[in-house]
């Protein structure tokens, strides 16, 4: 009788949050998709005056988290 | 066995070898394939840097300034942020903003859907569908200048032919309303035009589209019993989606810079009705003479289309993706 034994990757070290693609490129689209949205919307003028810190705080975030390994 | 060129092309790329003076020659021989490769790009890069990197890097510098454009020998000091604080507290600039997503969200869906729609018309291949390919394309290949001229005396309440084709459906008199001069139909009047001008723009990028769907796809679909329905919605709209993504991000960053069309119809009237934002810009640095503060605003513009545009463009990869 063979003796078959299982065997199992070593588990992969999973990168901390804050430098994964994935989640932080999406953070950044929620941002920069804010941001746009309180730019051009007709209700609050102090949602318009922030939009601009949500769409550079957004634009800078994707440009740098796009370069992350996936 | 003789190594003389065979093709046409090989033929000419060996005169042109042998027409290349000796000293050019030699002195190309001896460099490395990315030494010519930077040789040629150079200039394009040189170009981009003059024209486009350089005002960009201007801009932002002269944002944070109080430079007056009309007043080029006056003493240039830095005032931090408060040019940007001051356009984004401005609540004229903020009206401004809002007919500009007002302008841009009315052409972009309009023209996505008229000009997709004409795209399978024409995609159909009718008898003469040619001809009217060519009859469809031609507003976009005037000058918006003389489209602009053309349509204020489209739009004249006496004489204008618009007010007379609407009278006619409607039974309105045609000098009863006044496409340019009234606030609520104004806005309206500039979205006609811009429609009228840039859907074969979107009706040419989507039949690009509809013509790269293999038919053997349909075919299949057709064996397998699809109905026409579902093969537009299974096949055609997901395969042309890439490109009628392209489309809208063309004409939605084409549109957030709209100034000729409006200025040549309205001027931005009545009122400030259809005043968008590239016309308040206009108005700050040409007219208040506040360089420092329009710079501010068209940076403040830039971010938004250059965030926008990243996010598009990362959606439109993970749709080619599929």
């Amino acid at each position: 009788m063979t003796n078959h034994r299982l065997t199992t990757c070593p588990p992969r070290q999973k990168r901390p949050f804050f430098i994964r693609r994935g989640p932080m490129e999406n953070i950044a689209t929620v941002l920069i998709s804010a941001g746009f949205l309180m730019l051009f919307q007709p209700f609050l003028l102090v949602l318009y005056t922030y939009s601009l810190a949500a769409l550079l705080a957004g634009t800078v975030m994707f440009i740098i988290v796009s370069k992350f390994p996936e | 066995m003789t190594d003389a060129p065979s093709t046409i092309a090989e033929r000419s790329a060996e005169v042109l070898v042998r027409s290349t003076p000796t000293v050019i020659a030699r002195r190309v021989r001896g460099l490395s394939d990315r030494a010519i490769a930077w040789l040629f790009i150079t200039p394009t890069i040189a170009l981009l840097l003059a024209i486009n990197i350089f005002p960009l890097i201007w801009a932002v510098y002269l944002s944070f300034t109080n430079f007056r454009a009309n007043r080029p020998n006056a003493e240039i000091t830095g005032v931090g942020l408060r040019n940007y604080q001051r356009v984004l507290n401005d609540p004229d600039i903020w009206i401004a903003m809002q007919t500009t997503a007002h302008f841009v969200f009315w052409t972009i869906l309009l023209q996505t859907v008229i000009g997709f729609s004409l795209a399978y018309l024409i995609d159909r291949k009718f008898r003469g569908h040619a001809f009217w390919t060519t009859v469809i394309l031609i507003p976009m290949m005037l000058s918006p200048a003389v489209v602009g001229n053309f349509w204020r005396f489209l739009y004249q309440p006496q004489i204008g032919l618009f007010n007379y084709i609407v009278s006619y459906f409607s039974g309105i008199p045609p000098s009863s309303f006044e496409m340019l001069g009234s606030v609520s139909l104004a806005p309206w009047a500039i979205i006609i035009v811009d429609t009228w001008m840039w859907t074969p723009y979107v009706m040419l990028i989507c039949l690009a589209g509809l013509r790269s769907i293999p038919d053997y796809i349909y075919e299949a679909a057709e064996v397998d019993r699809a109905s026409a329905w579902r093969q537009f919605w299974s096949i055609t709209v997901p395969m042309a989606l890439p490109f009628i993504m392209l489309a809208v991000l063309f004409r939605g960053i084409e549109n957030f810079k709209m100034f000729d069309m409006v200025m040549l119809l309205t001027g931005g009237g009545p009122g400030s009705t259809t005043e968008v934002a590239s016309i308040t810009l206009k108005r700050e640095a040409f007219e208040s003479w506040l360089t420092g503060r329009s710079s501010a605003f068209a940076i403040i513009l830039f971010v938004a289309v250059f965030g926008l545009a990243n996010i598009y463009v990362k959606a439109l990869n993970k749709v080619k993706q599929r």
